[in-house]
């Protein structure tokens, strides 16, 4: 019993009540914005050092013993994201403040922007597979409002695709529950794991897998699923692009990556036969995304499409390696991709628009801006010692040694797509000629020490691999051994 | 009993995915509510239907009826209700700003090309 393991989630929640009494007074919501942002990443932190130090950490709410009531389970795996969302929060927070605007200041991003946050912290916390559910419907009726939140025209539009696609992903999502409950008639996930290891391989429950994958991969952007997401990311203004891309479609990785470790391993052969080959597609489709597109919005959103199939490559192959690897990768991505997307915002803003052709020059009057985005772009496309580095390396290694050429080789090329797609950026927008727009110069100090900050970690997160590597392999271990989280949860 | 109940929500799928598809927002939503509706009775009937006494202290019976899936459903339909809500809001709003509820009139080139 641990009452620190509610505080990511307690934090935001309040926050977001409180500072829907001070709507009308900004500066106001912007103080207890910072500060309760800043004190979930203390709780988060000293949550990620409790686990580290004494293991799983486990409260049952309510006082109800393991199987029957809801369990918050924080794993090395979830605390590290919880961590990882903490700080992504508290930047784009910084970085709203300057460019969200007043008007949706007054009308409840704050506490919207709060909920969201409550909302991935509990989808990383919850040990309960309808909890999962819940804690997602959260998340995502606060995406819903940041995304028509403006009511632009594109942005209307947008928001009745997303929602009718995430509406007809969590019915499926009820759905797979109901089909779980009836086989194990239980919904603590470590019960479920149980009774499914005792019940062995049977039809039903791989084809429970495979509806749990369509749900997760919906919502995480997996091939053929991804199609709403390069027009519903490229709706919002930069800040919730960011939340939006570095955050929601983690948390359907991270379903994956907990169900299909935890739950769905009797038929290894077929289901994470099924998720590496959706996952090789999902690259593929992503590196052509990511080249194709001279919109830099469109650029880095399907640089998303490919992270995804990276990791997901890496919790197909399902060994220990390949799963550090994994979850190596996807803290990176997280952090990255956060920071490419609000350098793309400062970009867009100081340009006035989001087309590579009408760029250039930029490097002449923002050097600052210039050389954070290279290194983000090094960051992001696996360059050694930078932090992308070492999760492809893992999962490529493990690929191999699972005598999976093919789709290691894809994960290698990517890294080069990646890489160009990036380098497009780079080139055409900084480089050349100035052009018109850059005779008055915007001031974007303020807005660039919140990508700062970001490419900063991700730097730091790649050099000191040494130090981390015993983290994320624990975390790593849970995911691969699911012994160790059943016993946790269940103290048997 | 659960024949009969799985032939009826396969019917309610049916007219949830057919009203999905038609073009007019309105029935998209009218469709979104249905699909909903059939997500919960499969909830109920996953759970067994009236397998023995109401699962209450002091009823000595043989069997009880398993009070989980109802406490699910009804946690489901409060979020199918608010998402309901927030859909018919953002429904209007767009039929507000560009004049149009049939799917095919809204299509845009904007952040498409």
């Amino acid at each position: 019993m641990n009452s620190l393991i509610t505080l990511p989630l307690l934090i935001p929640f309040f926050t977001a009540i409180i500072l829907v009494f001070f709507a009308k007074n900004v500066p106001v919501q912007r103080w207890i914005a910072t500060i309760s942002s800043f004190s979930t990443i203390v709780a988060a932190v000293v949550l990620a050092a409790t686990v580290y130090t004494d293991g799983i950490q486990t409260m049952n709410l309510s006082d109800w013993e393991a199987p029957y009531g809801i369990t918050l389970v924080s794993d090395m795996t979830s605390a590290l994201l919880v961590l990882t969302t903490s700080l992504i929060s508290f930047v784009c927070l910084l970085y709203s403040f300057r460019s969200i605007g007043k008007e949706r200041e007054e009308f409840y991003y704050y506490p919207v922007f709060f909920f969201l946050v409550l909302g991935v912290n509990g989808a990383f916390t919850t040990g309960d597979i309808f909890n999962l559910f819940v804690f997602f419907e959260v998340m995502l009726m606060a995406s819903y409002v940041l995304l028509v939140l403006g009511g632009t025209k594109i942005q209307l539009r947008e928001t009745i695709k997303y929602l009718l696609v995430n509406i007809i992903s969590s019915a499926l999502f009820v759905i797979g529950v109901a089909y779980l409950y009836s086989v194990v008639g239980t919904l603590n996930m470590a019960h479920i794991s149980l009774r499914l290891h005792e019940m062995g391989q049977s039809g039903i429950v791989t084809v429970i897998a495979v509806l749990f994958l369509i749900v997760f991969g919906i919502k995480g952007a997996l091939f053929p699923l991804y199609f709403w997401l390069p027009g519903a990311y490229y709706a919002p203004p930069a800040p919730v692009m960011a939340m939006f891309g570095a955050l929601l479609t983690k948390v359907g990785i991270y379903s994956i990556a907990r169900t299909y470790t935890l739950f769905f391993t009797q038929d290894i052969g077929y289901t994470h036969g099924l998720l590496e080959i959706l996952a090789i597609i999902t690259i593929i489709v992503g590196a052509i995304g990511a080249i194709a597109y001279s919109d830099v919005k469109k650029i880095v959103i399907y640089n998303i499409v490919v992270a995804v199939g990276v990791i997901l490559f890496g919790i197909a192959t399902f060994t220990p390696e390949s799963l550090t690897g994994s979850v190596f990768y996807l803290i990176h991505d997280m952090i990255i991709k956060a920071a490419l997307f609000l350098l793309i915002g400062i970009i867009i803003k100081v340009t006035g628009t989001s087309n590579l052709k009408e760029m250039g020059g930029l490097i002449h009057r923002y050097p600052g801006l210039a050389w954070t985005f290279f290194i983000a772009a090094l960051a992001l496309s696996g360059i050694p010692p930078l932090s992308g580095f070492m999760g492809k390396i893992l999962i490529v290694r493990a690929g191999i040694d699972a005598g999976n050429y093919w789709g290691s080789g894809i994960v290698l090329l990517s890294s080069l797509f990646v890489l160009f797609s990036v380098m497009k950026i780079f080139i055409n927008a900084f480089w050349g000629e100035a052009r018109e727009y850059n005779q008055e110069k915007v001031p974007i100090r303020w807005l660039l020490t919140a990508p700062v900050i970001l490419t900063i970690c991700a730097v730091l997160y790649g050099l000191g691999i040494e130090a981390l590597y015993p983290i994320i392999s624990t975390a790593a271990e849970t995911l691969s051994n699911p012994e160790i989280y059943i016993n946790a949860v269940l103290k048997e | 009993m659960e024949i009969l109940m799985s032939f009826l929500i396969g019917i309610i799928f049916m007219s949830a995915t057919y009203l999905m598809l038609s073009k007019s927002l309105l029935r998209i939503i009218v469709g979104t509510g249905l699909l909903s509706h059939g997500v919960h009775l499969l909830l109920l009937t996953m759970g067994g239907l009236k397998k023995g006494a109401a699962p209450l202290l002091g009823q000595q019976a043989e069997a009880y009826t398993d009070p989980l899936p109802q406490a699910l459903i009804l946690t489901a339909i409060v979020i199918a209700f608010g998402i309901t809500a927030l859909f018919l809001v953002v429904a209007y709003r767009t039929y507000q700003e560009l004049g149009t509820d049939n799917m095919e009139l809204m299509r845009g080139k904007e952040g498409n090309e």
